[in-house]
């Protein structure tokens, strides 16, 4: 039960984020094409979830927790690894704005193809940008979902994160600046870190003290390890900036 | 060629990511687990471990460059 409400949330939220970032994409040009590219791109996410979904399940446990565990642990570590940098100040937050702003200046800048009645360039900005946005997405429901054998619970969580997103987006026709991004990402690259590392060991041949209870513990010890490694980093930034200045 | 290049640097993103050291410790990290837990040598902290090790070494790397 506890797994399959860690699982929801996780790719929910996982998937709600980046929604937010193709939004933000989609809502650069008119909204036929768009809607067009936004189809095609969610029809192709589909189908390699409809593929891999069922061939995952033909590998061995053993081997398929190894390879899931390889992977959240890759996608985890370089999602809470932008977060500390993001919380610490080394690196600039997510700014759907900005990025809108930036998308319209490229929109407008580029030439219009107009051909059968599409505009051919918001079809590839929508499709490029859901793609992109939802492969990786993609990998961390059907990893997630294989692992647990609950992928219909991954994709369902992941489909609710985008209506909610897409009706959010349709009501207010903008940027949904407001979402706390990167507060978001550090709780998403929590959990895919945790899970990587529960998974991946179990994969690799531990038998984790209190069997299921150490995800919590895992996720204990990953949150206080960030904090203090945001904290560490703020400290360095500040004590670093006076010496910039009088450089 | 050129598009298998493109497929591949494609995929290279994807997977490793910003930076290589992460999915280098990974792969260090899990291939230790499995060479202790295969000769009945607890290995449960090694990954913990491993995962503080890398996220230390890559926000150094980062705030460095």
């Amino acid at each position: 039960m506890a797994h399959g409400i860690f699982l929801f949330f996780t790719t929910f939220l996982a998937s709600g984020v980046e929604a937010v970032e193709a939004l933000t994409i989609v809502l650069v040009r008119g909204w036929r094409s768009t809607l067009i590219g936004v189809g095609v791109a969610g029809l192709v996410l589909g189908v390699v979830v409809a593929v891999l979904g069922p061939a995952l399940r033909l590998i061995p446990i053993g081997t398929l927790r190894l390879v899931v565990g390889a992977l959240l642990l890759v996608f985890g570590l370089q999602w809470l690894r932008k977060a500390i940098l993001r919380s610490s100040g080394y690196k600039a937050l997510h700014d759907e704005n900005a990025a809108f702003r930036e998308e319209q200046e490229a929109a407008a800048s580029a030439t219009r193809v107009e051909r059968a009645g599409m505009d051919w360039y918001s079809f590839t900005i929508a499709f490029k940008g859901v793609l992109l946005e939802g492969l990786e997405v993609v990998f961390i429901v059907v990893t997630f979902g294989a692992a647990q054998g609950r992928l219909p619970l991954a994709a369902a969580a992941a489909v609710a994160a985008v209506l909610a997103v897409a009706i959010v987006g349709v009501l207010v026709r903008a940027p949904l600046e407001r979402v706390p991004e990167n507060t978001i990402k550090f709780a998403v690259g929590l959990a895919l870190t945790t899970f990587g590392i529960f998974w991946g060991g179990e994969g690799a041949g531990v038998s984790w003290p209190g069997s299921d209870l150490a995800i919590l513990a895992i996720l204990a010890f990953l949150a206080v390890v960030s904090f203090v490694l945001v904290r560490q980093l703020r400290r360095e930034r500040i004590a670093a900036l006076p010496a910039e200045a009088g450089a | 060629m050129r598009h298998v290049r493109a497929f591949g640097a494609f995929w290279w993103d994807f997977i490793v990511g910003d930076d290589w050291v992460v999915a280098a410790g990974v792969a260090a990290g899990l291939g230790l687990t499995a060479f202790l837990a295969n000769r009945d040598i607890a290995a449960w902290w090694v990954l913990p471990l491993a995962v503080v090790a890398v996220l230390v070494v890559s926000l150094r790397r980062a705030t460095r460059s």
